[in-house]
């Protein structure tokens, strides 16, 4: 079996073994990158760094050391997560500067709490992943680094925002990504480019290191090629972190072990609003069948409503906007990267001139739309408002929840749209995370698996399938997902 | 409109985000756009509920006050637009006549 084969538990297992050495392992996958190249998945490959790092777990093997549950896997990492010397640019302008005429990312002096779990379990970070800047994008053609593009067709997006962690993973530039979901950023992407990516619940990951974009929303989270490896994965990522107030305290499940449960008598939730107007209706049949497949196989199915489905994409834009341009004020041509200041300016002509050069448009979009309904005379009529409708919103999954055990709804109303197709519409670019954010506002875990592919004009394109459970409920959700992903191999 | 390029600008200026004039012109007409589709949540009633601020897990506790090492000063600096070695520099803004 080639080292392109195997998962990211085989790895670990080979490594933590001595049965294959952790450079053959970083070699194979730096090959690969370089070969994949052209989706411009990456902002920078750290290939000193990792072949160093290989080497070093090599020679700790020798000497008898336990490498970890991750020993020797490559991690390609969003380019929104602090990797210590390593540049992090959040695919924004605005984070680099330039030097002897190059742009230079900002190297933070720290590692997110992710990158030092994922370290102390002998994993290798690899690369740093493309993404819409500042996690802002659907298509990952908001990048200041230019789009990524979908590995099944070069002329189609990724997703986003975390369209590079999927594209990479898809392509065999490395067995594991991470990405970060704050509306849909991890499971969209990752149903557009035919792997697995699991939104945590809110709090269930440290944020400690991620750029943030929208506080009550945001979560770090794992993209892979099977199930498993993404229970691995939250395993090492979940946990209480001193540095992040909003992590949870409660203890850590097996995720790994609940994908052996097996799922006969499982209650799955079918919401009748998201089989609606706007979905596909080639992909509506790949979920079809999969659910075909799973009631021949003993889970039942319950429809179930969630009615404010609809106000999802509306409450979103209010309050991520506005939570946003709260949180990208830090950026101001002061403390790190751009910095635009002519002879006698002023600090307010500084900071406008320095982010108005290094913001790029979706950017000042979310800037100015947040600020406005924050703004005197606006608040109640658009923030207050927005909050009370999350309520409503949260209170359909806790009724939902309390007759199934987990929802099954697709990922993404459509397979991968082309490059350009809707970047000139803010609101149709919006409407592709209709399934995925009303989760994300409710704070409840979500997964896409792959189920199937659909034929459009001649390509073969994937799709994914959303599970999503109750709060703190990621064991149903893997138990969940194992099922579905043995479905799908058997057909 | 529900917002103007006038309103545009001045928002811009909240923000301390310099904006072309073309900018502005194609921005109104977006968010103007985004606003008019926001307007669907007045459909929903929501005068008897509750605003929810976040969703966390579990209640946020404070933390105890220990000291703890902190970043390096001089690492945090070495890549700042400008700095000297106490701290990041910035045009005058306090006024001392």
């Amino acid at each position: 079996m080639s080292i392109a084969d195997l998962n990211t538990l085989e790895i670990a297992a080979r490594v933590g073994q001595g049965d294959l050495s952790a450079s053959a392992v970083v070699s194979h996958f730096l090959a690969a990158t370089a070969e994949h190249a052209d989706l411009n998945a990456t902002t920078f490959v750290a290939v000193a760094q990792a072949q160093e790092r290989a080497a070093e777990l090599d020679r700790a093997r020798a000497g008898g050391a336990q490498l970890g549950r991750l020993a020797g896997v490559p991690v390609v990492v969003k380019d929104a997560i602090c990797t210590r010397g390593l540049p992090t640019t959040s695919g924004s302008k605005i984070l680099s500067r330039i030097v002897d005429g190059q742009p230079e990312g900002w190297r933070p002096p720290y590692d997110a709490t992710v990158i030092e779990r994922l370290l102390a379990e002998g994993a290798v970070i690899l690369a740093k992943a493309n993404m819409d800047e500042f996690a802002m994008g659907s298509s990952n053609e908001n990048s200041a680094y230019g789009p990524v593009k979908n590995p099944r067709d070069k002329t189609r997006i990724p997703g986003g925002s975390s369209g590079g962690s999927a594209a990479a993973v898809a392509a065999g530039m490395a067995p594991v990504a991470l990405g970060s979901d704050t509306g849909g950023s991890i499971r969209q992407p990752a149903s557009l480019c035919g792997v697995v990516g699991v939104k945590p619940t809110f709090g269930r990951v440290s944020r400690y290191g991620l750029v943030a974009y929208a506080s009550s929303l945001d979560q770090i989270g794992p993209l892979t090629r099977d199930v498993r490896s993404s229970a691995r994965l939250l395993e090492v990522l979940a946990g209480f972190d001193g540095k992040d107030s909003t992590s949870s305290t409660a203890p850590v499940g097996r995720y790994e072990a609940a994908c052996e449960q097996p799922t006969r008598g499982l209650r799955v939730g079918l919401p009748s609003e998201y089989f609606g107007e706007g979905l596909d209706p080639d992909v509506r049949r790949v979920i079809d069948d999969l659910i075909a497949a799973w009631k021949a196989a003993g889970a039942e199915f319950v429809p179930v409503c969630l009615p404010h489905t609809d106000y999802g994409i509306a409450t979103y834009y209010v309050l991520a906007t506005a939570e946003a341009s709260t949180n990208l004020s830090r950026f101001d041509g002061v403390r790190f990267g751009l910095r635009v200041e002519e002879r006698g300016t002023d600090l307010d002509r500084l900071y406008a001139a320095s982010r108005g050069a290094g913001f790029g448009p979706e950017v000042k979009r979310r800037i100015l739309l947040g600020t406005y309904v924050l703004s005197a005379g606006y608040y109640d009529a658009y923030y207050g408002k927005a909050q009370r409708v999350r309520t409503l919103i949260c209170q359909d999954f806790e009724r939902a929840f309390s007759q199934v055990d987990v929802l099954l709804t697709p990922t993404s109303p459509t397979a991968a749209f082309r490059l350009g197709e809707r970047n000139q519409d803010p609101l149709s670019m919006y409407m592709a995370d209709v399934y995925t954010l009303p989760a994300s506002l409710a704070g409840i875990p979500g997964v896409s698996v792959p189920c199937g592919d659909v034929v459009v004009d001649g390509s073969s394109l994937p799709v994914g399938v959303q599970l999503l459970a109750p709060r703190l409920g990621e064991e149903a959700l893997f138990r969940a997902a194992a099922a579905v992903e043995s479905l799908v191999s058997r057909s | 409109m529900a917002i103007s390029q006038t309103d545009v600008l001045h928002v811009a200026r909240l923000a301390r985000l310099e904006l072309r004039a073309d900018e502005a012109e194609g921005m109104a007409r977006e968010l103007d756009a985004i606003l008019g589709y926001v307007k669907k949540l007045d459909e929903l009633d929501t005068k008897d509920v509750e605003p929810t601020l976040q969703v966390s897990a579990d209640r946020m506790p404070f933390r105890a006050d220990v000291v703890v090492p902190s970043l390096d000063k001089r690492e945090v600096l070495a890549q700042a637009p400008r700095a000297d070695e106490a701290g990041f520099l910035v045009p005058g803004f306090v006024d001392e006549t």
